[in-house]
Parts: structure tokens; sequence; C-alpha cells
């Protein structure tokens, strides 16, 4: 009814090519981004800001970040948090030696280095494939996190191996306050999503996707194979050394590896799982799903007060986690993004039912 | 494309609507108390334990005397998984309850320590850790809201190598000795390396140091390498299941158990029971007592576990963890007491608890008050030196419980403090901070 395609008539290869052909998905993602930055900013409390929506938006970024090289390209990567912690420390070593440096370059040049590493173990994957892939990231997982406690130099000389990050400022402006934190990963996050959904429609990324639908294929129709795993892993670090430099400058103010474990690729790994393979909207989804749910089902738990001990609802929180990604998974083993986009389709429909 | 982002949104709404929307107002006499715990993942058997307690503790002042002067204390569990982003998570959502807002909080774990110092330094909330955070926060000119309180890792270090000086006959004879440095590799493992070599070059003993990489379930090499070195003694920092594994290791490669001195972190019947008898000789270092025949523990019993208040099992009444939680509990609310004082029965903002902890004095006598006679060292904060001076005992395990062969002994402050003076002042200037002049504090 009045979600449509019909009627918009595009007169233009720029209109043809837009990111939103539709101009109510526009207006509607204009809205959403202005009352994320402004509206949400101003309304929402600390709590919500600083310990909610930071860590989502900066573990979606993550999560964009290792769709690219798994979803989009078909390379199984456990290493993601090993390249977040390659741009923390990154980031560290920029901010804190370099200092002349503006910080949304020493950002950027943290997700370079990030990239850089990442690509270097993307070459194995040139030779092997399928879960032996997994396998050779896994490496870089245990290479990463051992590296960064064995080499001081890496974390300014420090022999607690944790280090307060600094506070971040340029041109006179302190990212210290909470809005001020949020305000700057939502701008960060939303402009690296804009350019990763550019990124996947392009020639790149549907190289990627040749390689991940079938290589062999994709190889005898004249994708550059090579380019093409190289590059998804580069991108794919270089988003997640972003990621990984926000969470420990943004959220949890401090560097130390352990925030980078194991652990964390796999929640990372989940999110996409959940949120959709091979969709940028879903690696938000499943940052969603993973990131809030644990935070609502204590929340929701303390609404029956004394009624429920606290050790039952610790252990409930784990109980009910599963069953939620078990049960989405066999309700839409294609994650959150399929659901949504089912959802858009009826609503084409809708009033009628086919 | 808007209608995924709104779906994501409407997702989220969804998923946070249950958030208690709960009155925060409570009546005057109200002293909210957050309980940062991690009753899940690998380290809960400590978090359950230590934090379980703390409740404990304050429920029995509760159900006993009404609370604190009258101000009756209202526990609320946040459940951290021992995660520093959840721990923040629990922080930001306690901070704020109560008509006066958290007493003080209790970060569970080190990391969850420095990932909070800023945000507790600008809530004037004071953090309380006891036998664990950051060591160089005992200098409390630079950390005003920090207490690692009774002891600090570099402090235990130096205690640790004067009971081996004692077992060796003197300071003295430990010339030439060698001791082997077992390892976790994380911050609180690798922490102690400083001291140890000021020592070393001190004493003119020589360490050498052996890395287990975390969490330590293969460490059959390094105790093999261990053995080569043929140390005189061997200091094991152990955590979580790293500790009866490297026991057992230890035994099959033949170093003698009593030789092996751990920390505090080592000292818990769970540490031990599962090495069976690999474990027997075994020494740790421990700053308070345990055994459940303490007054303080038969009040717990009577008020608050035959009232079906408990929080952990009634079994683990007076094991190490239990008594590191009752602890927390004790010097928080003495503080608190302390505060009342200067402040008036009424219940108190996270900065006058600050003050109170900076004149908490624990003497002996308060301590037999406390029904903790024995369980604790005394401790005297100021606002200086928030660790209070604690002393450190040693404890041996014989099989089947742990066994006290040393008397309090006190750790070598006058090594200690100036290197932490040392690096509370390179932090210091890192982050821009003046050092407060504690003289003009009242």
């Amino acid at each position: 009814m009045f979600y449509r395609d019909a009627g918009a008539l595009k007169t233009s290869y720029a209109q043809d090519a837009a990111l939103f052909p539709l101009a109510f998905d526009r207006r509607a993602m204009i809205a959403l981004v202005l009352v994320a930055g402004v509206v949400v900013p101003l309304v929402a409390s600390d709590y919500w800001l600083g310990s909610i929506l930071l860590p989502f938006l900066i573990l979606s970024l993550a999560a964009i970040g290792l769709n690219i090289v798994t979803g989009y390209a078909g390379q199984l990567s456990l290493g993601s948090a090993a390249f977040m912690a390659v741009g923390a420390y990154a980031a560290l070593n920029l901010v804190a030696r370099v200092p002349a440096l503006p910080f949304p370059l020493s950002l950027a040049l943290a997700g370079l280095i990030a990239g850089l590493v990442s690509a270097l173990f993307g070459l194995l994957s040139l030779r092997i494939r399928g879960f032996y892939v997994a396998v050779a990231t896994l490496a870089a997982q245990f290479f990463i996190e051992w590296l960064c406690t064995h080499v001081p130099w890496l974390l300014l000389d420090n022999h607690s191996g944790v280090v307060s990050t600094p506070t971040l400022g340029w041109l006179g402006f302190e990212v210290a306050s909470i809005p001020a934190r949020y305000v700057t990963a939502l701008i960060i996050v939303a402009g690296l999503a804009v350019l990763a959904m550019n990124l996947v429609r392009s020639e790149l990324g549907r190289a990627w996707m040749a390689v991940r639908d079938h290589e062999t294929a994709a190889e005898l129709t004249g994708v550059d194979t090579v380019r093409a795993k190289l590059s998804a892993f580069a991108v794919s670090g270089f988003y997640c050394g972003v990621a990984g430099a926000l969470w420990s400058f943004l959220y949890i103010g401090t560097i130390e590896i352990e925030a980078f474990s194991l652990h964390r690729s796999f929640q990372i790994l989940f999110m996409i799982i959940i949120g959709g393979l091979g969709s940028v909207m879903g690696s938000f989804l499943g940052a969603a799903f993973i990131v809030l749910l644990p935070v609502a089902i204590t929340n929701g738990a303390a609404v029956f007060g004394s009624a429920i001990k606290p050790d039952v609802i610790a252990n409930l929180e784990l109980m009910i986690f599963g069953a939620l990604i078990v049960g989405f998974l066999i309700l839409e083993p294609h994650g959150l993004a399929r659901l949504v986009s089912h959802a858009k389709a009826r609503l084409r429909r809708w009033p009628l039912r086919y | 494309m808007k209608l995924h982002q709104v779906g994501m949104l409407a997702l989220a709404c969804a998923m946070v609507a249950p958030a208690p929307a709960r009155a925060e107002g409570g009546t005057a006499m109200e002293q909210f108390m957050p309980i940062a715990i991690y009753r899940t993942g690998p380290y809960a058997p400590g978090g359950s334990g230590i934090y379980g307690a703390y409740e404990d503790y304050l429920t029995l002042l509760n159900q006993r005397d009404g609370g604190v002067n009258g101000v009756k204390l209202v526990p609320e569990e946040c459940e951290t998984g021992y995660q520093p982003d959840r721990m923040i998570e629990c922080y930001e959502r306690q901070k704020g309850k109560g008509p006066t807002g958290a007493a003080a909080f209790t970060p569970s774990g080190t990391g969850g320590v420095y990932a909070l110092i800023d945000r507790m330094t600008a809530d004037k909330i004071p953090s309380v850790t006891i036998g664990y955070g950051r060591t160089d926060s005992s200098d409390g000119r630079v950390f005003p809201y920090f207490f690692p309180l009774i002891s600090n890792y570099w402090s235990e270090n130096t205690a640790t190598i004067r009971f081996i000086g004692e077992k060796e006959g003197g300071m003295e004879k430990l010339k030439g000795k060698k001791i082997a440095n077992v390892v976790m590799d994380f911050a609180a493992g690798r922490e102690t390396q400083p001291i140890l070599d000021a020592q070393a070059k001190r004493y003119g003993f020589e360490v050498t140091t052996f890395p287990i990489a975390p969490p330590g379930l293969d460490q059959r090499a390094v105790w093999l390498q261990v053995r080569q070195y043929k140390p005189d003694w061997v200091l094991f920092r152990g955590w979580g299941a790293a500790t009866p594994t490297g026991l057992k290791e230890a035994a099959r490669a033949g170093i003698a158990r009593d030789r092996i001195i751990g920390w505090w972190w080592s000292g818990s019947e769970e540490d031990v029971t599962p090495a069976g008898a690999a474990a027997k000789g075994f020494i740790t270092s421990q700053f308070h007592a345990t055994g459940a025949n303490y007054p303080v523990f038969e009040d717990i019993k009577k008020y608050v576990y035959a009232k079906g208040l408990g929080n952990v099992e009634e079994n683990r009444i007076g094991s190490v963890y239990y008594v590191r939680g009752v602890l927390h509990g004790a010097t928080i609310t003495e503080a608190m007491r302390t505060a009342m004082k200067k402040f008036g029965n009424k219940p108190l903002t996270g900065d006058q608890v600050r003050w109170g902890l900076e004149h908490l004095t624990m003497t002996p006598e308060r301590i037999k008050e406390l029904g903790l006679e024995g369980l604790m060292p005394a401790i005297s904060v100021t606002c200086a030196d928030h660790e209070g001076g604690g002393a450190i005992r040693f404890q041996q395990w014989d099989g089947e419980k742990w066994v006290m062969i040393s008397d309090w002994i006190k750790p070598d402050h006058e090594l200690v403090r100036p290197m932490i003076e040392a690096s509370a002042a390179k932090y210091a200037q890192e982050k821009n901070i003046t050092p407060r002049d504690c003289a003009k504090e009242d």
C-alpha cells in the first residue's frame, strides 16, 4: 500500500545505482540516522548510551568485518578478535607515540595495519580451503595473543599487561564524555557500514561472492581469486581493527589481551550466524541479539524481584540465551536478516495476501 | 533498507522493554549496596564464594543489628561472568540506585578494576578489592577512589621472600639461592617481576621466570624445564584449573611440593583437592585465616542460613573464598561506620564512604568485637596508603585441609612503597593527574 516500488521511475544511472532506490527506504534511513545521532544522545541516559548502545555499535562493526570475509567471501575465520587486538594495540602505539596525529587518522592507520596482518594470514587461504582456513585463522588468534603478551614494547613497556588508554582528542575537542564517545562511534560505524554496503555490490564484492559460491567456477569465468580472497581478508581486518581500537579507547578504556580472546572471536561468529551471513544489516541484528539479550534477561528477571533466587537467574540467563539461539536457527537458518526481508516482502503486498 | 533498520530497532526495543521501571526511591534510611558477582563461567567457584559471602555478611548485619547504625543495607546482585565489559554494564546500571547511590563497588576481577578507573573516579564511588586489583593504586594520592585493601601482590611477594629467608635461617642465607618463578601468563601473574628483580639484586639470589600460557591445562614442558633449572624454591602463580594441573606435573617431574610456594589465588580448597596426593605439602601465602570456627560464621549460620536467606551452599562457610567475601563486607561496613561518625547516621554517598575508608582503622579489639579475631590482620588506611598495612601468613595443605605454618609476616614496605609511588607517579603523568596533597585533606 504505502510501501511499494511501483511508480518509482528511475531517470538516470545514478538513481538506478542508488543504495536505497525506494524513496521510502531513503527517508526512513535518514530519519533513523538522525534519531540515532541527535535524539538518542539527548534523550537516553548514560547507562543506555555508554554500556548498551556503545558496545552494540562497536561489535556491529566487528561483525561487519567478519561478515565480509566469512559471509561474502566464504572464508571461515576464527581470528576476528585477534585482528581487533592488532587494531587496538596499533592505535595505542600510534596515539601514545605519535601524539601529533589526529585521532581519526590514527584509527584509520590502526585499521590499515590490522588489514595488512589479516591479509598476511589470508595468504594461507590461497593454498588451503574450507575448514583448514579456519584452522589457519585460529593460528592467527593464538599467535597474536602470544605476541601481544610477549613483546612489552607493544604495550608501552608496561609490566602488568594492562594499559589505560589515553583520551582521544582533536582540534580541542575531547572524546571523554559518554555522549561524545557514542556519537564518535556512531559516525565511524555508520560511515563504514555505508562503505561496506557499497563495497559488497561493487565488482570486488561480486568477486567475493563468486569465490564463496564456487571457487573453481569463479576462476574459470575470469575472477581473480587471489585478489578476491586477499582483499576480503584485508578489508575484514580493517573493519575488525577499527572495531578493536574503538572497543579499547571508547568502551572499556583499557588495553589488555584478555578482551580479545578466542571467546570474543566466537561471539562475533555467532553474531553473523544469527544475524545473517552475507548481510550488512544482519551484522547489526546479530550484534543486537548477542549484546542486548543477556542484559534484557537479567533486567527482566529483576522485575520478579526476590521471587527468583539470584543464582538461578545467573544460570537462567545462559539457558534462555542458548534456547533462543537454537530456536532461531531452527526457525530461520538464514538468520534474522532473512526474517526482515520476508517481512519486507509481505509489506509490499499488504493488505493483500499474495 | 529502512525496514531492516526499523526491524532492528523494534527487536532491540522488544528485547529490552522488560527492563525494570521500579521506583528507586525507597525509604530514606536505606543504603544501596551493588554486588558484582560471577556465578557462571570458568571462575564461578571464586565469584560465587567471594561475592555471595559479601552479601551474606550484609544480610547478617540487617538481620542481627538492623543494618549499620540503623541504616538498612540493600544489596543487589549483578552477574558479570568475569568479563570486564559486562562489569561496566553492571556498574553503570547500579551506580545511581538507592537514595544516595552506590556506597562502594567491588569490581570483581583485576581487568574490571582497570576498566572502571576513569568512570568510578568521575562518579566519586570507591572501589574496594581485597587480594587483587591494581597494585599501584595503593598510592591514594593518585587513585583517591581505589582501595586494594589488606595487601597487594608486591607486598605479598616481599613477605614470601621473607618467609623463604626464615626457612633458610636468615635473609643473608638467600645469597646464591635459585628461585624459579612459575607464572600464569596474564597481568596478575606477571605483575611481581619488577619486585622480584629488585629483591634478587638486594639479597643476591637468582630468579628465572617460567610463563604458562592461560588457561594452563598443559604444563608438562614447563615443569621439566623447572626441574632442569634445579631451583631451591619455586614460586607458583596459578589460577583456576592451572593450580592442580601444575601440582600434578610438578609431582611427576619430581619437584618437592613443600618447596613450592603459591600465591593466595592458589590457596583455596578448590585449588588443591583436584590434584589429590600431588598437592600434599604445597604452601601458599594467605592474607587471612580459614575455618568455620569463628564467631562471625556462627552468627551467619544462625541469622542468615537458619532463616533461608543464604546465598551460597552452607557447607562453604569458612572456606577460603567465603572468608574473603566476609572481609569485603566487614571492611566496607566498618568504613561506613567511620564515615557516619562524621556525616551522621544516614545513608552515605560514595564520596563519604571514600572518606570513611581513608580513616578506617580496624584494631585487634574491634576485629574481636566483629567476631573476626584471628581471621584478618589489623589494618589502618590513610589518604596516602590505601593498602592499610596488612600482613601475610603461610599455609600448607596436609592432604585434607590448610594448616597455618607461620605467624603474620610483615611485607617489606620500605622496598614496596617507593616502587608503588614511582609507578603511580608515572600513571599520573600519563593521565595528567595532579596527585592530592594528603596533608590538606581533612
